[in-house]
């Protein structure tokens, strides 16, 4: 389901320093060394043998599992100025990712053999760390017709989604879920009943009616995942939710899951940071489907992370060239880059004032998103695969216009201090990333 | 986005002001809002003399753009700026670069290339003047933007209510109407709470947006909640802005049954505005927009004097002379 250049090179042989190891799936947290043979975690303990090995000082630093971002936009084919496969995965080691998942709703859509192979080809030339593509429920994302899931399953698509729209037909979406079993890939959909978000700018709230802006109501999205959770619940199907934003949506997945409904789902950073608050400031890289909501939306979802009703972190990273964000709010496109600034934002906001613990971060950041989609988890063992990431969390660093890998800069953090950056990211047995 | 300080005297930093501008109400003080009244009503009284016309801003260079159509506040800032003696160039978005496809920042660095002392924007997306004032040295006066603010036309509100009762602390204003679309009725409702006004919002439920009491105003659905009121001010139902089948009122008869403002639901003495241009008929009755105690002349002329009040404290650091300037000699 991954495609890079990940076998073509012999794995890298390093050791890690005195670096506190936590991988809170192996129930590691220790002050430690881990040494990696041809790419292997071969040997974790105190006072290793270096064997010639390239030896990084991890004193002081975080070793956990490398993350997994189960949402990014690489605008291929089509918006090359925005992003590339090179680009985007540059992106992503520097941020700590060892993996990760493309989304199909790109110039043209990846609805067939065509554009799915020649992304797995350009992959595996270019892509930095291992990457996956998603295809399209339906062709075009046009919401009419299913794409040729088990087709494009058996070629290497990594799961099927119109993100960016939903799939507003209930019937339609019932043969999408009966069908895409059979595939053993994932469901990933974007709940937005569309007719109620029709012009929204912005959570509709307080802050709306003072802006002017049209409303984006919250109810937009739950009553979507009601309706989805209950298809699933039905067809006795899986599904992942994208992005969740509004309180009723965790509530209703929640029940469902205590159900016994096989269901998962994803939230970014920026909807676990932030509130509709911060539009006030009309910075066009406040905009974003879903957009920011209340304060009590929020911690709705950073109860659901908390307690895994929501078991992983997705950045969604959405690049979009500079002269497109430069117009007023209500003309700027929607969407966020994420992933060079992920592990921070949640570090600075969510950790530091002890709102969530480091250990679930960095499990909902790794884990839980390889298991939503069935990859391969991260693990710091002797015999698996390295796939690491070193973290400072002590460095403050500002997050400038000038410091991305990805093409584009419109980040919400811009200007910001942040704590919690990676320094070293190894993906698939191979040094990716090193600061 | 820098943070945009817009009058706020206080925030200043010693060293290079950040450049003022009025862009929003929720930028200004009650003493900012006091003192731009007082210059108004002073304005107002040098207006009454032979030669209307003062030195104030000679030299000053100040540009109108205008990206929807209206007549007086683009007439009302142009004369403002021409009583006060400043060089006014006024630009409309149709016939212009616009219409080849320019973007906003661009036409802003291109008029910003003339260094001029201010440029006042009307557009119909919110946020255009603060991208404006991002990307010139100018001062920036929002003349409208989209469903977001108007801050000259709730100042001058403010202004003909005061001159009305003498106050604007306890006198109830009933805002009715199509609160969702209206930009003057968001500034007026922030205005007048700032100043210490009782605001009501009077509509039907679809056009009241949800949380807009966090404004500091109270909300009713009755048009029975206007009897109360001291001040009747009645929005323009915005036809142009209801999308076909959105359905906020099943129709225009239903809501001007239900929410127009006739004369049978005018108490006698209570004064009724109107931001215009009305839809007679519909919104208000004409016997109510004829009655003497309608005040949505005086609007427009204060229009006039407020906006050179505006102008003027933008392009002045010193307190405001309590008497009117010098009238300009002509030769």
């Amino acid at each position: 389901m991954l495609h890079g250049k990940a076998g073509q090179a012999p794995g890298d042989d390093l050791v890690v320093r005195g670096a506190r190891v936590l991988d809170a799936a192996e129930r590691l947290d220790a002050v430690l060394d881990v040494r990696v043979d041809n790419g292997v975690v071969s040997q974790l303990g105190e006072a290793l043998d270096a064997n010639g090995h390239r030896v990084i000082d991890g004193e002081g630093l975080v070793l956990a599992p490398a993350f997994v971002d189960p949402h990014v936009h690489l605008r291929v084919p089509g918006g090359e100025d925005e992003e590339t496969i090179a680009s985007g995965t540059a992106a992503a080691a520097a941020g700590g990712y060892c993996a990760i998942l493309a989304m199909p709703n790109t110039d043209p859509v990846v609805d067939s053999s065509s554009v799915l192979g020649s992304l797995i080809e350009d992959a595996r030339t270019e892509a930095a760390i291992p990457v996956g593509f998603l295809a399209a429920i339906t062709r075009g994302q046009e919401g009419s017709e299913l794409t040729e899931m088990v087709e494009l399953a058996e070629q290497g698509a990594a799961g099927f989604t119109d993100d960016g729209r939903p799939v507003v037909a209930p019937a339609l979406m019932r043969r999408a879920l009966q069908y895409h079993g059979i595939t053993g890939r994932r469901l990933a959909l974007h709940c937005e009943e569309p007719t109620l978000s029709k012009g929204g700018q912005m959570h509709e709230g307080a802050v709306s009616a003072e802006l002017g802006f049209t409303g984006y109501p919250s109810v937009a999205e739950s009553v979507m995942v009601e309706r989805d959770l209950s298809l699933a619940a039905y067809e006795e199907a899986q599904l992942h939710l994208l992005h969740l934003s509004a309180r009723e949506s965790v509530d209703a997945l929640r029940a469902a899951r205590a159900k016994g409904v096989a269901a998962t789902a994803e939230v970014t950073p920026h909807h676990l940071c932030l509130t509709d608050d911060a539009v006030r400031s009309l910075d066009s890289n406040l905009k974003m489907n879903p957009p920011l909501r209340s304060a009590a939306d929020r911690y709705a979802l950073i109860d659901g992370l908390k307690d895994g009703t929501i078991g992983s972190v997705a950045t969604d990273h959405a690049p979009h060239a500079r002269h497109e964000k430069e117009v007023p709010f209500e003309a700027a496109p929607f969407g966020v880059t994420g992933l060079e600034t992920a592990f921070a934002a949640l570090y600075t906001h969510l950790v530091e004032p002890g709102l969530v613990p480091l250990e679930t971060v960095l499990e909902r950041m790794s884990t839980g998103p390889a298991r939503a989609y069935g990859l391969d988890e991260p693990r710091i063992a002797v015999g698996a695969p390295a796939n690491l990431v070193l973290l400072d969390t002590q460095r403050a660093w500002r997050v400038e216009e000038d410091g991305f890998r990805s093409r584009s800069a419109n980040s919400w953090l811009l200007g910001q201090t942040l704590r919690g950056r990676p320094t070293l990211t190894v993906a698939a047995g191979n040094v990716a990333f090193q600061a | 986005m820098g943070q945009i300080h817009v009058m706020r005297e206080g925030y200043l930093p010693p060293r290079e002001p950040p450049q003022r501008h009025l862009i929003s109400i929720g930028d200004l003080e009650r003493e900012d809002v006091e003192r731009l009244l007082s210059t108004a009503a002073s304005f107002s009284r040098s207006l009454e003399r032979e030669v209307k016309k003062l030195p104030t801003l000679r030299g000053r260079t100040i540009v109108n753009v205008f990206y929807e159509s209206s007549t007086r506040t683009s007439s009302s800032f142009e004369l403002a700026a021409k009583r006060l003696s400043a060089d006014t160039m006024s630009i409309k978005a149709a016939g212009s670069s616009v219409d080849k496809g320019e973007s906003l920042k661009d036409t802003a660095l291109t008029l910003g290339a003339y260094d001029p002392d201010v440029i006042v924007i009307r557009h119909p997306q919110i946020g255009a003047p603060h991208l404006v004032a991002r990307y010139t040295d100018a001062r920036v006066v929002n003349a409208g933007d989209g469903k977001h603010q108007h801050p000259t036309q709730a100042l001058l509100d403010l202004y003909t209510i005061r001159e009305e009762f003498g106050r604007i602390e306890g006198v109830h204003v009933a805002i009715v109407g199509d609160v969702l679309h209206s930009r003057v009725a968001r500034s007026n409702a922030q205005a007048l709470a700032l100043m210490g006004a009782k605001v009501t919002l009077v509509g039907p439920p679809p056009l009241i947006p949800r949380g807009i009491e966090a404004l500091g105003c109270e909300v009713s659905y009755d048009i029975g909640a206007i009897a109360d009121s001291d001040v009747i001010y009645v929005l323009r139902m915005q036809r142009e802005r209801m999308a076909e089948g959105a359905n906020y009122v099943p129709s225009l008869r239903e809501y001007t049954a239900r929410w127009g403002v006739t004369p049978e639901r005018v108490r006698p003495g209570q004064k009724v505005m109107h931001p215009g241009p009305m839809n007679r008929g519909v919104e208000i009755d004409p016997r109510v927009a004829d009655a003497a105690d309608a005040l949505i002349e005086t609007q427009v002329r204060a229009g006039l004097v407020v906006r050179m009040a505006v102008l003027y404290d933008l392009l002045t650091t010193g307190p405001v002379p309590v008497e009117a300037p010098e009238p300009l000699e002509v030769a």
